[in-house]
């Protein structure tokens, strides 16, 4: 559905997009994610036709964004962030106006108009007049504005920004049932949001992608960096901990006390596990143990450790 | 062309939707109806050479809310857009560029002529209840007409490359008030300098809105005026066309 190769954006002497190759097929929801700054809305104006780019090429349903632009348009539903509408219009008026724009022929733009509404549930608003909704309403209209012409992909630009935490839900309940007839690109700060909604994420920083992959696959990847925890009652703190350093491939072992309890945070070589040894050495040792665990790594860890500049 | 009408439409009813467009026609009647009392009381005063359609269309009171009302007829079309960021929303929609800048150009020049319609009940009324004619001949009411309709497509132009250029309405009208107004000055040049013989006298009487206005409303058609509000229309229009492009690939 997507297709990007070496796409750049240079503005003056900066480079916001930087030389970018990625992919999306057909019925995907794939997360944009990285911090203020990093070229998410960038690539998005690109792919959506209004911005050119300094170089490289992209492809959207196998039109050219550029050369093809017109054709490639009509393919695409684009939200951008902060959801610009015309507040002069009513929110059915204001639909029929777009949906004709792309496209949508005369016959049945009543039919289509009525169908978005319902679907963005706008029903009870439809007569109101655009700039007296609410932030809600707003980027519902929006969400229903880019789908009006049933494109193939859309692509939202941080659809739920400043939103309330009821709406975000609907909005994201919304964006859920779409993933059946419309491929997805979105971008978003919120981390839950891309492993509740995407089925692949990608990590843009400093115009350059970082990571890209399924939220489980990037989370088992730095999975195997994660931490292990370890609680047991032992005699004495300090010899303990460096008795479970000389275990095969412990790297380093630091201790807290809770109570009568030490709290050991083990870090294992990569790409090993362990807590088996772990448990064997307790039980030679005849300590008693609360917990040898591992905590899932979120994608939170994963997102702060790419973005700032360790390498992953 | 369907979605240049659909934006035309669009941009026909944007410009009723705001309070501003009443506002203007308001005192845009009271002026040229003020203009008109002006005309018929200079009748009044006894024998003279002019008629009611020269008189109309010579007067301070004519081209006073005539230079002023551009600026506020066009400075929303570019920049509300750019401001409100609704331009991308516009600009990912499949329609062409040049779509956009003549649909917003062609909304203006609407309102403009809604603008100057009524005036034409004027010379009805005035010939009705006077029994006089209004103009000597026909072609001296086409002649003025499109003399209005020349000057227009100039200045909305002028009007729409303004407001292109900023995201602010009120720069917008300041820059097209500012160069509509010196070019209408420059053109006010033509009665101060000797016409023949100077060359700066002949260069300001071709470009002169007052001289051409002179003529026309006499029924005296000359091509040249016409080409050049025509031509140079089109220049400030690709112009327009241009900068529109260049500030949304810069944004």
């Amino acid at each position: 559905m997507i297709k990007v190769e070496k796409l750049t954006k240079r503005f003056g002497g900066f480079t916001a997009v930087d030389g970018i190759d990625f992919e999306v097929n057909k019925g995907e929801i794939v997360g944009f994610l990285g911090p203020n700054g990093a070229g998410k809305s960038t690539t998005m104006r690109m792919l959506s036709g209004f911005l050119p780019p300094t170089s490289g090429r992209a492809q959207v349903a196998n039109f050219d964004v550029f050369k093809d632009s017109l054709r490639a348009r009509e393919h695409i539903g684009y939200m951008p962030e902060n959801v610009p509408l015309y507040t002069d219009m009513r929110v059915n008026e204001f639909l029929r106006y777009r949906a004709a724009l792309k496209g949508v022929p005369s016959r049945r733009l009543k039919e289509r108009v009525g169908d978005v509404l319902e679907l963005c549930a706008l029903k009870d608003v439809e007569k109101k007049l655009i700039g007296q909704l609410s932030k809600g309403y707003r980027q519902r209209v929006g969400l229903a504005d880019a789908m009006s012409h049933e494109p193939d992909l859309l692509i939202l630009d941080e659809p739920t920004i400043g939103l309330d935490p009821n709406q975000i839900r609907l909005v994201r309940e919304l964006i859920r049932n779409l993933r059946r007839h419309h491929t997805i690109l979105l971008s978003t700060h919120i981390l839950p949001e891309v492993e509740m909604l995407c089925s692949r994420v990608i990590i843009i920083n400093r115009g350059r992608i970082e990571a890209l992959d399924t939220p489980q696959n990037l989370r088992a990847h730095l999975g195997q960096r994660g931490h292990i925890l370890f609680d047991a009652i032992v005699p004495d703190a300090r010899i303990a901990a460096s008795n479970l350093r000389l275990l095969e491939s412990v790297q380093s072992v630091s201790h807290r006390a809770d109570g009568e309890w030490t709290i050991f945070t083990i870090q294992a070589a990569p790409d090993h596990d362990p807590r088996e040894s772990l448990y064997r050495h307790a039980v030679e040792n005849k300590w008693r143990v609360r917990e040898i665990s591992r905590p899932p790594v979120s994608l939170e860890q994963v997102f702060a450790q790419v973005t700032s500049g360790e390498e992953a | 062309m369907r979605r240049f009408f659909i934006l035309l439409s669009r941009e026909i009813s944007s410009a009723f939707h705001q309070p501003l467009a009443y506002v203007v026609l308001f005192f845009f009647l009271i002026v040229t109806g003020f203009n008109f009392q002006a005309g018929v009381t200079l009748l009044n005063t006894g024998p003279g050479t002019v008629t009611m359609v020269q008189a109309f269309f010579n007067t301070v009171y004519f081209w006073f809310p005539f230079v002023l009302v551009f600026p506020l007829i066009t400075m929303r079309v570019f920049a509300e857009e750019a401001k409100m960021g609704t331009i991308e929303t516009l600009m990912t929609a499949p329609v062409r560029d040049t779509q956009v800048v003549f649909a917003k150009y062609g909304g203006c020049l609407f309102f403009y002529i809604i603008l100057w319609a009524p005036s034409l009940l004027y010379f009805v009324a005035f010939q009705k209840i006077t029994g006089v004619n209004a103009a000597g001949a026909v072609g001296s009411y086409t002649g003025a007409y499109a003399m209005l309709l020349l000057m227009g497509l100039l200045f909305t132009a002028i009007g729409c490359l303004a407001s292109a250029l900023t995201d602010n309405q009120i720069v917008a009208a300041i820059i097209s008030f500012a160069a509509i107004l010196g070019f209408f000055f420059l053109g006010l040049l033509s009665f101060l300098l000797p016409s023949t013989g100077s060359f700066l006298g002949e260069l300001t009487y071709y470009f002169s809105p007052v001289e051409h206005m002179v003529d026309f409303s006499q029924g005296l058609f000359d091509t040249r005026p016409i080409v050049f509000y025509v031509s140079s229309t089109l220049l400030v229009l690709f112009a327009t066309f241009h900068i529109f492009q260049y500030r949304r690939w810069k944004s």
